[in-house]
Order: structure tokens, then C-alpha cells, then sequence
């Protein structure tokens, strides 16, 4: 439950809820199972978050996916609190459906546009992060072909803001690891401060091996988490 | 005033659905399409002063229709 010093058990999380998330629970009992977080739920309607220290922007179909994924979201009253949150340097993970929600709300940058084969994709991948070994996570999107202009690309680069690239089994970022023809393999990034994490794979799908063939879902929520509380 | 408003990705964002229709067209024996742009269309219906609602029907598409990341868009005033 405790991951080295930090008590991660009193980390106050909100997990927003918009109709059509269908993540939300996955993400409130990974938390609490693995590190015995007690999230509350947070309904979009609502103008207000309270006292969180992270917020939780769950995956799925927010809206039907109607219009552009997670642009409808982010209109939601919800979003204007949250990006008064992350503007004042509150932490947020947004997962799939979550991180089109982050984009289109501009508090990460960027788009995600429609996979390069035009299929829904759904099935484990690899992953990783300048120094993780790669890692194995589910994948279950339309839309995640991560897209921005050269001059953010060139800026996320140069600021080592690329949080986790598609990747082979191997560790070998390629055309043939690229399962939705994201620029440049990118599968998640941050914010500036490091604080907001945006990603297309499911962490909260990977975190016990009875649940998906793969725990490695729980390095990544236990490098945000540790980085969030320090 | 009813307006339309066409969206479309930017020239230089890969448009798989496009492309995926050229090539269908190409094995249909049109080998002289050299590109499709595929654009999502919407009819604003703005009643009043027509400036105004040309404003209004650019600002919604500015704010909202378009993200202007990767996205372009066009309004046209239709007929009455």
C-alpha cells in the first residue's frame, strides 16, 4: 500500500464521471486495491472538484464520442474547475477517452485524430517511457492517432515531455510498433511541470494478471503517483 | 440565416478516410483522382440580423466545430 516513504493511502482523488465513461470504477479500484487510495467520484455537472491533490479523467465514450472524442466533454463545467486546477499546478491523469479530454480542453497539446487504418483498435501493446523497459498495456480506441504541428513536436521533444512511445516487445520504436499512426510513436505526454499525464494505453487495465496477462500497468501508476506526491 | 459550415483536416494532416476512398475509386478505374478530402458538414440555422449571425456562425466554428490544431473550416451563408 505504501510505495517507499510516501504515503500515497491520503492522496485525495477525484474521478470524473461523464456519461458514457465506462473506466471510471477500473481506475477507483486499481487505486484502492494497490494503493489504498479511497477516490470520490465526481459527476460532470459539477462546477467544483473540492480538495483533491489529483484528478482522475477516466477512458471511454464521454458523450457518445459524438462530434470530435472527449470535445463535448470538454465544455462540461467540470473541466472549466479542472483546468483552473492544472493551470494552478494540480495533477491530472487523463486515459484515453481522458487524455482527448486534456487535449481538446488545451491543457496538454495537441490532437487525437482517427487510427491511420480507420479501425477501432483493441488489444495489448507495447509501450514505454525514456527509462522503463517496455511494457505491455492495452490499447481500445478510434481515435488515438496523436497528431501536433512541428513546432510542439519539436518542443515536447527538446523538454523530454514525450511521456511513453509505441514500441515492440523489444523496446524498438518503429513503423511496424505503431498500431495508430501517432507522429512520432507518441502514445502519452505531459505537461509542462510534469504533473499532467495524458495517454491513449490503459494502466488501470493492467495492474493484476489474473485481469489482463499483464501487471505492468501498475509501474506506470506507481512512477505518476510517486511523482505527484513527492 | 442558415449557414454552413464545412470542417476538414489540413492539407498537410494525413485524411486516411480520403485516402481510403481515392484508392477505392482508383481500383474502380479512376486513376485520375489524385486526392479526396473528406469535411463534416453542419447547417447553423442563426435567425436575426444576418452580420450578427455570420459573427456568431464563426465564432461557434472558431470555438467549437474546428479544433484548430489539426483541423480547417469554411462558412457559407445559404440561401433563404
Amino acid at each position: 500500500m505504501i510505495q517507499g516513504s510516501l504515503n500515497l493511502e491520503s492522496l485525495r482523488v477525484g474521478v470524473v464521471q461523464f456519461p458514457g465513461s465506462n473506466c471510471d470504477v477500473d481506475c477507483v479500484d486499481s487505486l484502492n486495491r494497490h494503493y489504498g487510495i479511497k477516490s470520490k467520484y465526481i459527476w460532470h455537472t459539477s462546477s467544483t472538484i473540492g480538495d483533491v491533490d489529483l484528478i482522475v479523467l477516466p477512458g471511454r465514450f464521454s458523450f457518445g464520442d459524438y462530434f470530435r472524442s472527449g470535445a463535448l466533454a470538454s465544455h462540461s463545467p467540470v473541466m472549466q474547475s479542472v483546468k483552473k486546477f492544472a493551470d494552478a499546478g494540480g495533477a491530472v491523469l487523463g486515459i484515453c477517452n481522458g487524455f482527448q479530454i486534456l487535449v481538446e480542453t488545451k491543457i496538454l497539446p495537441g490532437m487525437l485524430l482517427h487510427n491511420e487504418k480507420l479501425q477501432f483498435i483493441c488489444k495489448p501493446v507495447f509501450i514505454k517511457s525514456q527509462s522503463s523497459r517496455p511494457l505491455k498495456i492495452p490499447i481500445a480506441h478510434g481515435e488515438g492517432r496523436y497528431f501536433a504541428d512541428q513546432n510542439v513536436l519539436n518542443h515536447l521533444e527538446k523538454n523530454n515531455l514525450v511521456a511513453y512511445r509505441y514500441c515492440d516487445e523489444n523496446g524498438e520504436v518503429s513503423r511496424e510498433s505503431n498500431p495508430n499512426g501517432s507522429l512520432q510513436n507518441i502514445a502519452g505526454v505531459y505537461s509542462e511541470n510534469r504533473k499532467v499525464l495524458g495517454m491513449m494505453p490503459h494502466p488501470e487495465r493492467a495492474c493484476d494478471l489474473l485481469l489482463g496477462g499483464s501487471a505492468d500497468g501498475k509501474e506506470i501508476l506507481d512512477d505518476f503517483l510517486k511523482r505527484i506526491a513527492l | 440565416m442558415k449557414y454552413e459550415v464545412l470542417v476538414q483536416l489540413k492539407g498537410e494532416v494525413l485524411d486516411p478516410e480520403g485516402r481510403a476512398i481515392q484508392e477505392t475509386l482508383k481500383s474502380q478505374g479512376f486513376h485520375g483522382v489524385a486526392s479526396v478530402q473528406v469535411a463534416k458538414r453542419y447547417v447553423l440555422d442563426i435567425p436575426g440580423d444576418a452580420d450578427q449571425s455570420e459573427k456568431i456562425a464563426t465564432e461557434i466554428s472558431q470555438k467549437y466545430l474546428a479544433n484548430p490544431v489539426a483541423q480547417t473550416f469554411s462558412v457559407k451563408r445559404l440561401p433563404s
